[in-house]
């Protein structure tokens, strides 16, 4: 039988490639569904790695995915790294969406220029509660955040398809379960029209280099990956077990806030019962890809939205369904910490 | 009096995936091991029995079918979580979404069909007594086998050797390889059976609750399942408690809609994820409490 | 011909990723003899033991089995030859009863009332007391060995292994266990007796061998060699001589005053009325058997629990009773946990990021610049302490995991003192450190304590204990004994108070 046997020092040539062996195993798994369903494996795999590269449109189609995906996971990251099991960014995702689209439904029609941006901040903001409530039932209850977070996400869904379908439904909808459009103002802009690529992307890429410094260079991001790494260590330091729960987690509901804002802010212009197609669901396997790092989140994130967008075009191009993208994202998240487990073990036959 | 016998029997039956999948998950536990993909694995299960089902004409295949793919996906979380010593947290969490993926993909074809089962059932003679016959004796027999499965589990675990073994493994995985127990084999098998209970779940979902096969129609159910496991301090017959009160929760839903009350569907559907933090809040309150009774190596990574 | 020995090992070889941890290695045990096999830490024997156990495979070499060459796989197959281990770090399953405990290793056909009557048969055969209903949580130290001894006893054994058996006991309970031990040899048992103390082995041990970097150094009888003879072949050298320091009176810098604390879990221990006083220039030194309440009051001590009442913990005179880790740590006190890897330093952590769990911009302002954390001062401060203590390590950026439990210890202290602390609390400062890094520990501290700062000790080694402190206390179930002055202390007397109540010991002592 094989054995594992541990590493004297974590291999780093193992760390790196890991992602890439993953990568690579994913590739040839999805060649052979592809295969199965009787499609062309040659084929599938351009329409995941080529088409989405070869335009300027295509390329803006990317950051526009990168960009929920890359706010969730960054904010993810910290959370793992401190040891909080937040599963529910997808929740906070859309509770920013809806705390959004209460701001931007009831700013008067295009009257500020701040609009935009006070739909921003109220996404933030309901982003931050609703984690802040998983943080809130850890700290002050001890309940399980795993559990908390997962089932405030299916409230906030529910929440979601409440408004949509009762209060806020626009009457000018024909009866879809959508809100009425925002105003340019309460709209967050386009870099460079006619693409949709908004400014969400610049602010999620800051967030990643000031993650970076939050994380490695600042005292509280020391404190809380301490708290993280080591608990005991953390008490015998004499840093605060509460402060980690609340900063990580408020943290990371901001930046999933931030990212429904700029879902509904941006290219939805609405709010739909479908704001999120599992993009904080998505940034969990992008936080792990990207090795909890920022910077790796970014690369992670590139490669997250490339399977995204390739799963969308093989649904119109192939004729798959719609659900081979969560697929690729589970089995991507297997392969990659299975080929983890060689960091810091190697295979023994005996 | 006469509409509290049908929402009884409507209790039981909507609190019995629960019940099943939470009997599962504590052996696993029980073991040492946290399978978050439950979600994911019902889904593949459900699936599974329901195309099971659909093709041979028999619920027994179908459910048999759901218990093996249940089993199947289980050991796929449980080759990387005790095999390859990873993660457990995130490696269920990649089973729970690669499952809910994978389990679209293969029910497409199934999507609108419906099986073809006798879903009505009854207890020779006690089903024609007054109230009780409606409320306990109409039911599906895997209702039955649930309690079944409680009993079994809960004398598996006080009675007998392999119960001890597998509460020692649990407690102290070290302890109890250092006396020469296979720990990582008892926790894959923890994990296979936990697994296929999941699995009948899943199925009892699709072929007899809902007899449809539906994308994403376990619906947190398998999360719930788990919260069920700490609400029952891992405790074989306070997790029937638990099941039958989500049960209820789900019955008050439909009760009310039914009696008119003015409130939104979308709103009432959210009681038993509601309940569920609640529940969780208040058991989970007295720390010491919860560590006393947790099994302790839950959710660490052993290798020898 | 005599009868062939129980167990004979030859030309054992293990090896592990850049360690030869057992090269070429014999060794014979006769039947019903008390076999001794000591070395340093870190000399090969815990991997001989597993070896012997079948917990891990030899990479070369040769296993004999009264006579037979066998080969064992796993630790089952050992035991269905024979062998049996008591581990010194128990392997028991706190939440289950001494007789589950029990019945885990007998296997499936065992009766649970049988085994409930057996545990308590042997144990009045053997002088092993025990109740097979109790949960082993509830159980004190020495009584869980007495579990784990009683477990192997029921599997009748022919060859008897004893890891590092009486670190966890008082003077009487070792006199005890060797009487047990003398017994089932007598009745044909051979025993395996693994130790790093020398005056031990050469009381109990007809032959012992001795380990040394892997390889086998000598055999001999113990009962005809020296202790110097011995720790030549152990450890080269004869024993480094002892630290000792000039003693100083000064005020008080740690005074601990009635303090009472209930306990936090089903597994802690409550304190009842502790009193401690700690002057300047002065070692105190806390002796007794691990479990008895010493990480509760060193937690307490240090802040790391602040449940402490108002008035019962004075650092410095003043009462930092209610004052967290950090508030502490400004006036001056320093803490050494007992728990390395994990508590005293973040294991993934890089030495440079572990000099941060205890020091900040107060205690070294190069260490953070702009509000940030700065790269080159936390690196400059690790090497600083590398170089100062002697500690070996890739450099500043190796893990703290990467370290042997030495070097790791050598650099927690170092850093500690790096800080020039006017009260250093340390509990069980040299365990599992070779003999060198022991003795340079045991010189720093009494070193610090000679600059005029307070130091309080918490050890299980009594012998540490004797040699560093002024004064002693002695901890049993959740109380501190009167203070004694360490120099002619009575160690019999010490042995029964850590066995009974301190506070009757002392005042019958008295």
């Amino acid at each position: 039988m094989p054995r594992l046997e541990p590493r004297a020092e974590a291999s780093q040539a193992m760390r790196f490639a890991a992602p890439l062996v993953a990568l690579l195993v994913t590739a040839g798994i999805t060649a052979c569904l592809m295969f199965g369903f009787g499609r062309d494996p040659v084929d599938g795999m351009r329409v995941f790695f080529v088409v989405p590269l070869e335009s300027a449109r295509g390329l803006a189609e990317i950051g526009l995915k990168m960009t929920p995906l890359l706010l969730c996971a960054l904010g993810l990251a910290l959370c793992y790294r401190a040891n909080i099991w937040n599963i529910g960014a997808e929740g906070q995702l859309l509770a920013g969406s809806i705390a959004a689209t209460g701001m931007a439904l009831s700013i008067g029609p295009g009257n500020s220029h701040v609009a935009g941006l006070l739909v921003v901040i109220a996404g933030a903001a309901g982003g931050a509660l609703w984690a802040g409530l998983t943080a809130l039932l850890r700290d002050r209850w001890n309940a399980n955040e795993i559990l908390v977070s997962l089932m405030l996400t299916y409230v906030a869904q529910l929440m979601v398809l409440y408004l949509v379908n009762g209060p806020w439904r626009d009457p000018a909808g024909m009866n879809f379960p959508v809100t009425r459009m925002f105003d340019a103002a309460a709209s967050v802009g386009a870099i460079v029209p006619p693409y949709r690529l908004n400014w969400g992307f610049v602010v999620a890429l800051v967030a990643a280099a000031f993650g970076w410094v939050f994380l490695f260079r600042s005292r509280i991001g020391y404190r809380l990956q301490v708290s993280g790494n080591a608990p005991l260590a953390a008490r015998f330091a004499g840093f605060s077990e509460r402060e980690g729960i609340w900063v990580s987690l408020l943290i990371c509901g901001t930046l999933a806030g931030l990212a429904g804002a700029f879902e509904v802010a941006g290219p939805l212009g609405q709010l739909t019962a479908q704001v999120s197609t599992g993009y904080g669901f998505a940034a969990i396997i992008v936080a792990w890809l990207g090795r909890l790092t920022p910077l790796g989140c970014v690369l992670a994130s590139f490669v997250m939205s490339l399977i995204v967008i390739g799963g969308e075009l093989s649904q119109s191009r192939l004729g798959l369904p719609g659900a081979i993208t969560m697929v690729l994202q589970g089995v991507l998240l297997l392969a990659l910490l299975s080929a983890d487990t060689f960091v810091n073990y190697r295979i023994r036959w005996r | 009096m006469e509409q509290l016998a049908p929402l009884i029997a409507a209790t039981l039956a909507a609190g019995t995936p629960l019940l099943l999948a939470a009997m599962g998950l504590l052996i696993n536990e029980r073991a040492g091991v946290l399978n978050l993909g439950a979600e994911g694995i019902m889904l593949m299960a459900a699936v599974a029995g329901f195309a099971g089902g659909y093709h041979s004409g028999s619920m027994l295949a179908g459910l048999a079918m759901a218990a093996l793919v249940g089993a199947i996906t289980a050991l796929v979380f449980g080759v990387l979580a005790v095999g390859l010593a990873t993660n457990q947290y995130a490696t269920g969490l990649a089973v729970a979404l690669g499952g809910a993926g994978l389990s679209a993909f293969f029910g497409l074809p199934y999507v609108g069909k419906s099986v073809p089962f006798n879903t009505t059932f009854e207890v020779p003679w006690l089903a024609d007594l007054p109230f009780v016959g409606v409320a306990f004796f109409k039911l599906h027999p895997l209702v039955y086998f649930a309690l079944l499965l409680t009993a079994a589990t809960a004398w598996f675990l006080a009675r007998t050797h392999a119960g001890l073994v597998l509460r020692a493994v649990g407690e102290s995985p070290e302890s109890a390889y250092a006396i020469g127990f296979p720990v990582r084999t008892i926790r894959l098998a923890a994990v296979a059976w936990g697994g296929a209970c999941c699995g009948l779940a899943g199925a009892y979902l699709s072929l007899v609750y809902t007899p449809l096969w539906v994308e994403g129609m376990v619906a947190g159910r398998g999360w719930i399942a788990l919260a069920l496991t700490t609400f029952a301090t891992w405790r074989p017959w306070r997790i029937v408690l638990g099941a039958y009160l989500f049960g209820s929760v789900t019955m008050v839903q439909f009760a009310l809609q039914s009696e008119g009350v003015d409130i939104a569907s979308q709103l009432l559907a959210m009681l038993p994820y509601l309940a569920t933090i609640v529940v969780l809040a208040l058991i989970s309150r007295n720390p010491a409490f919860i560590r006393i009774n947790m099994p302790a190596s839950l959710g660490k990574t052993f290798h020898p | 011909m005599s009868a062939p020995p129980r167990l004979a090992l030859a030309g054992i070889v293990k090896r592990y990723p850049g360690v030869l941890a057992n090269d070429r290695v014999s060794l014979e045990v006769a039947p019903g003899e008390i076999h001794g096999l000591i070395g340093e830490n870190g000399a090969g024997k815990s991997t001989l033991v597993k070896i012997i156990y079948g917990a891990v495979i030899p990479d070369e070499g040769e296993v004999r089995w009264e006579g037979r060459s066998v080969r064992i796989q796993t630790p089952s197959q050992a035991r269905r030859l024979g062998i049996n281990l008591v581990f010194q770090h128990f392997m028991l399953f706190d939440t289950l009863t001494v007789a589950e405990n029990v019945a885990l290793s007998l296997g499936s056909s065992a009766d649970r009332g049988r085994i409930a009557r057996d545990v308590s048969l042997f144990g009045e055969r053997y002088g092993l007391p025990l109740d097979p209903l109790r949960p082993v949580h509830t159980l004190s130290v020495g009584e869980r060995q007495r579990v784990e001894i009683i477990r192997c006893l029921l599997q009748r054994p022919r060859l008897l292994i004893m890891d590092e058996p009486t670190s966890v006991l008082t003077p009487q309970a070792v006199e005890r266990l060797f009487g047990t031990l003398r017994q089932l040899a007598a009745e044909g048992v051979s025993i395996l007796y693994i130790s790093h103390k020398l005056e031990e082995v050469r009381t109990l041990c007809s032959r012992v061998t001795v380990l040394r970097g892997g390889r086998v150094s000598g055999v001999c009888d113990p009962r005809e060699a020296s202790v110097a003879d011995l720790s030549r072949m152990m450890i080269g050298a004869e024993l480094p001589a002892a630290a000792s320091h000039a003693k100083l009176a000064g005020e008080p810098l740690l005074v601990v005053r009635d303090l009472s604390v209930p306990a936090r879990s089903h597994t802690g221990v409550s304190l009842h009325g502790v009193n401690l006083q700690v002057r300047a220039g002065e070692i105190l030194g806390i002796a007794g058997v691990s479990g008895n309440g010493q990480n509760e009051l060193l937690s307490l001590v240090a802040g790391e629990d602040r449940r402490a009442s108002a008035g019962s913990v004075f650092v410095g005179g003043d009462d930092v009773s209610s004052i967290g880790v950090a508030g502490r740590r400004t006036r001056g006190l320093a803490f050494v946990p007992e728990e390395r890897l994990g508590r005293g330093a973040v294991p993934e952590m890089g030495l440079g990021l572990n000099t941060l769990l205890t020091h900040d911009e107060r205690s070294n302002p190069g260490l953070v610049r702009h509000g940030l954390i700065s790269t080159s001062g936390v690196t400059e401060l690790a090497e600083r302490i590398l170089r100062q203590f002697g500690v070996r390590a890739a450099g500043p950026r190796a893990t703290a995991r990467s370290l042997s439990g030495g070097n790791l210890q050598k650099f927690i202290i170092g850093r500690e003192l790096s800080k020039a602390p006017r009260v250093l609390v340390v509990a069980q400062p040299t365990w599992g450190v070779d003999v060198g890094a022991a003795s340079q520990i045991r010189r720093e501290i009494a070193k610090l304590a000679s600059e005029g700062a307070a130091v309080l000790v918490v050890s299980e080694e009594l012998d540490e204990l004797l040699e560093l402190c002024d004064t002693l206390q002695v901890m049993a179930g959740g109380s501190l004994s009167e203070p004694m002055p360490a120099r002619n202390a009575n160690v019999e007397r010490i042995g029964v108070m850590m066995g009974s109540n301190p506070v009757q010991a002392s005042n019958a002592a008295a």
